[in-house]
């Protein structure tokens, strides 16, 4: 647990995020980001991309070779599959945040909970929406393993891979430094099937400062 | 099952190529201590590709064994992991770069190394990926066959040495046509200081779709319910 230094009366930006909408926005090299968990446990689901070359981008097992840990806290790196750093956490008091989960779809739902769930909304939907909005030529190919801030999913020495309980609660955040100018790609996840948010998605606020 | 391709694989050696629904391949691991990065696509879709997060939580686990199943982004399987002897494969700690193989074990020129070169495994994903039209943005996190690393209780990683023996064998059963792109350079956490290509056996096998009773299918409803995709998919296609 790290707290942040910074007074959000001094943040340049700030915006909430509704529950299952996405947020696209462009962090310049030396800002931090802060991502405000408003009511706790609320998966937010975060993609980013160099804003001078999107094909180099947020690489989960980059991030985790380069810390050689599965779980992202205050020091982790974020790392790109140019082998470039991204963001570096500065601050977190939620503790832990996933990175091996990725993202739910319409179609994983209909794998991992039933066929009739297709219809249901979903996070890569709002990345692909998100990511065309930034740019036009942006497809669901340049929609890669994301980060899930807030989420907890433990691995255990026998291999063993759970959806714990959350362990965010209202008011927790995280904050990241960013090193190069990046865009960020939030999806404020709408899962409705997964007990990890209470089956009640709800807002995150981000700040800019 | 009558055996259509055999290849040894050394030096960082590559392969590529697209086997359709039921065929098997067999990796063999010849000299121990080999590690083999794969990718895989849709054939015929290839922007449907392995993914490592469903792969994972479709199955509750973070390593690979028989009989689990290779999951696509699509909500569906592209092969099942018939035989295994090694018991734990590596999906989760990606490839290695030049700069990293550069600063593990040193500058190498191909002059002097020839066809023992160090090569890295991201270049020779780049290089069979743009073969087939894909490149860059194809780069997900992928499958290290033979390769064991360990979780702690804080998520620290650490890979186990000495894991895969000699005559080493994994066999996958492909559910859909699938393009698969391999090399066999090293895990980038293998802690042998020097460079060192293991030669790894690969044969592609005829053979069949799965029975319903099949054990990748019945380890995890969700095998099951991916499967069905599979079905409707190539009801819908052929
Ligand atoms: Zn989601």
């Amino acid at each position: 647990m790290t707290e942040s230094t910074l007074d959000p009366a001094n943040a340049s930006y700030r915006h909430v995020i509704p529950a299952g909408d996405w947020w696209v926005h462009e962090i310049k090299r030396g800002e931090t980001l802060r991502i405000l968990d408003l009511e706790g446990n609320q998966a937010a689901d975060t993609l980013f991309y160099s804003a001078a070359d999107p094909t180099d981008r947020y690489s989960a097992d980059g991030t985790i070779q380069a810390q050689q840990a599965l779980y992202l806290t205050t020091g982790t790196k974020l790392m790109s599959t140019e082998g470039n750093v991204l963001l570096e956490i500065t601050a977190d008091t939620c503790g832990r945040h996933d990175t091996l989960g990725g993202a739910c779809s319409r179609e994983s739902n209909t794998m991992r909970y039933a066929h009739d769930k297709e219809c249901m909304h979903a996070c890569r939907d709002s990345f692909i929406r998100g990511a065309q909005e930034w740019k036009v030529e942006l497809t669901k190919r340049d929609i890669a393993c994301n980060i899930n801030f807030f989420m907890n999913v433990p691995v255990s020495p026998e291999g063993g891979l759970t959806f714990a309980d959350g362990i965010s609660a209202p008011g927790r955040y995280v904050e990241m430094k960013a090193a190069m100018d990046v865009v960020c790609l939030i999806s404020n996840c709408p899962q409705l099937n997964n007990p990890c948010n209470g089956w009640n998605p709800t807002p995150v606020e981000v700040l800019i400062f | 099952m009558s055996l259509l391709l055999e290849r040894t694989l050394t030096g960082a050696g590559m392969w590529s190529g697209v086997v359709s629904r039921g065929k098997r391949l067999r990796l063999t691991d010849i000299e121990g201590g080999a590690n083999v990065g794969m990718l895989l696509y849709n054939a015929l879709e290839r922007h449907e590709r392995y993914n490592m997060p469903d792969t994972l939580k479709g199955q509750h686990i973070f390593y690979l064994r028989a009989p689990y199943c290779l999951h696509s982004d699509m909500g569906r399987l592209l092969a099942s992991i018939t035989e295994d002897t090694v018991g734990w494969h590596d999906t989760v700690c990606g490839h290695s770069n030049a700069a990293g193989v550069l600063a593990k074990y040193g500058d190498h020129d191909y002059q002097h190394a020839r066809n023992e070169w160090y090569r890295n495994a991201r270049d020779c994903f780049l290089i069979e990926l743009a073969k087939w039209g894909l490149g860059k943005k194809d780069l997900v996190p992928n499958l290290n066959w033979f390769s064991k690393v360990v979780a702690d209780e804080a998520g620290k990683l650490s890979f186990v040495p000495g894991h895969s023996k000699a005559g080493a064998v994994v066999e996958l059963r492909f559910e859909i046509d699938t393009l698969v792109v391999l090399n066999t350079c090293q895990h980038p956490f293998d802690p042998d200081p020097e460079y060192r290509s293991h030669p790894v056996k690969l044969e592609i096998l005829e053979g069949d779709a799965p029975a319903l009773d099949d054990p990748s299918l019945t380890i995890r409803p969700e095998n099951l319910r991916a499967w069905e995709n599979n079905e409707t998919y190539h009801a819908l296609r052929f």
